[in-house]
């Protein structure tokens, strides 16, 4: 039996797997997908920031297209901190495809002008 | 003098969704004042997703959510002045500002106020100690980081375990600090359980409850501080000591809304610390509207949207004269129960209502009793409350006929 607070939405399911993969204590389909994928191959969002080069004293958000495996947060994070971009941003531009081959793009969420 | 029929004093989202839906009901003449420089208020630093579940059925991050809005805002070519604080408000709305270093008054016939909160900081908790650097609110952090790009420090203490102490505490972490712990004087945590896993145990950073910073030691710049566990009056237990060396105290030790503008109205305030209003978000002042953050703080935006549509919505019933004058039920706090928005409910209003509240103290299999007078009108279950999470209560129009006397929300154990 393996115990999991949900982070799928604010509501922070408290959900349970037995054994055999049975998932209780979830609210929605989502949080028993989220305790699957949790036990076999947990996966995080990543939102962070990187350099605007033609601004001053400025960074633009960004964040990956889908989740992408949890150990490998920090190498995630390292390749994104060698990008940078010049303004305008749009939400929605692609920075980067498919990171270490995570199948996840880097996309901006911010619109500088 | 320049008249306006809506002023909305704040562009952030609540200001955004009161100005959408007066637009919707027919207002015309509305203009925005927002002090910063661009539209969408805190959501602008708040680069972190989990945003707009309810509202648009998708995990969006803060100014992704945000931007739906302010498109909507150009859309409907709804003024808008950037740069614009407002320094007074009177009981007749007369509302004067500073915008490009001039000074401009103008008469509002409506004000929403859409002002946000603001955060607590170290002298407002009283921190002991030094006065050194290195001290910085958890909101402040967010802003160098997110917006600026600057580093806040490197080996970071995090005081308050709200939800933005957690993002920070992730955020920082991600950026390459030592997070080395997050202190909470409280014996459970102020933030989201999601904010608990994904922040925290993610990253292997510990959550120390019962316990806070007994004295901040640094000569310019933060060298250490001092955690002592704290008893059931919040003394510091003497002998529980951890001295911890870190360059940087973050804190996250709660938000309030900001009204000072309402000051100078004598609007009746509630113990969320912002305005009384009844379910169409008017204060006592007649005509002056409240909603988001500066009404009582949020933990979701989606529901600061919602709070925001109706009080457009109550605006625009207003400058229709359409609106119920009554305030004939008063909702009560009972057992267990620390707040309920609105307070005041017209028994007349012919629509669905709306209750948030907040609950004291975490509890298991409780059952959320709605009362007028004695008469039982809804009973809700919850498998779990927690003060960090509001509630919720939709009082249908069939439900609403069934109340005659004051409404009590009061918990009873299941």
């Amino acid at each position: 039996m393996k115990e999991f607070t949900c982070i799928i939405c604010p509501r922070g399911c408290s959900l349970k797997v037995d054994d055999n993969g049975n998932v209780t204590g979830n609210f929605c389909p989502r949080g028993k997908e989220y305790a699957i994928n949790e036990i076999t191959n947990p996966k995080r969002t990543i939102t962070t920031t990187i350099r605007v080069k033609n601004r001053k004293d400025t960074v633009v958000s960004v964040k990956t297209t889908c989740a992408v495996p949890k150990g490998m947060i920090f190498e995630v994070m390292k390749v994104i901190n060698t990008l940078s971009v010049n303004a305008p941003t749009r939400i929605g531009d692609v920075v980067l495809e498919n990171i270490l081959d995570t199948g996840a793009n880097i996309v901006i969420t911010k619109n500088i002008d | 003098m320049r008249t306006v029929d809506l002023v909305v004093i704040g562009g952030g989202s609540a200001g955004m969704a009161a100005a959408l839906q007066a637009r919707k009901e027919g207002i015309h003449d509305i203009l925005i004042l927002e002090k910063e420089d661009s539209l969408g208020g805190i959501l602008t630093q708040c680069i972190h997703n989990g945003f707009g579940l309810t509202e648009f059925k998708e995990e969006l991050t803060g100014p992704e959510y945000l931007q739906r809005f302010v498109d909507q805002v150009i859309t409907e070519k709804i003024p808008y002045e950037c740069g614009a604080q407002v320094l007074d408000l009177s009981k007749d709305k007369v509302i004067s500002y500073s915008k490009d270093g001039k000074f401009e008054t103008l008469k509002a016939k409506a004000v929403v106020m859409a002002t946000g909160c603001y955060e607590r900081s170290a002298g407002a908790i009283q921190t002991p100690g030094d006065r050194c650097s290195g001290i910085i609110t958890a909101g402040a952090a967010q802003k160098y980081c997110n917006i600026k790009g600057y580093m806040v420090g490197k080996r970071v203490v995090i005081l308050g375990s709200g939800d933005i102490g957690l993002i920070m505490a992730r955020r920082l972490n991600l950026e390459g600090a030592k997070v080395i712990c997050v202190s909470e004087i409280m014996p459970y945590s102020a933030g989201l359980n999601r904010n608990i896993q994904q922040c925290l145990k993610d990253y292997d950073i510990p959550l120390y409850l019962s316990r806070s910073v007994s004295r901040t030691i640094g000569k310019d710049r933060l060298e250490k501080v001092i955690l002592s566990a704290v008893d059931e009056k919040m003394n510091f237990i003497p002998g529980t000591e951890m001295e911890i060396e870190c360059d940087t105290l973050v804190l996250s030790v709660g938000l309030i809304p900001y009204i000072s503008l309402l000051n100078n109205v004598d609007c009746p305030t509630s113990s969320t610390k912002g305005a009384v209003v009844n379910n169409y978000m008017e204060t006592m002042i007649d005509g002056i509207f409240s909603c988001g953050n500066c009404l009582h703080v949020h933990d979701v935006v989606d529901f600061v949207t919602d709070e925001g549509r109706t009080a457009g919505h109550g605006a625009a019933l207003y400058l229709q004269k359409r609106i119920h004058k009554e305030n004939d039920i008063k909702t009560i706090a009972g057992n267990g129960v620390s707040y309920i928005v609105p307070q005041f409910i017209n028994k007349n209003a012919d629509e669905n209502i709306t209750l948030k509240l907040r609950v004291r103290k975490p509890l298991k299999d409780q059952w959320v009793m709605i009362k007028s007078g004695d008469n039982l009108i809804q009973k809700i279950y919850k498998s779990a409350v927690i003060p960090s999470e509001m509630l919720l209560i939709n009082l249908s129009k069939d439900k609403l006929a069934q109340i005659t006397d004051n409404l009590t929300i009061q918990l009873e154990d299941k």
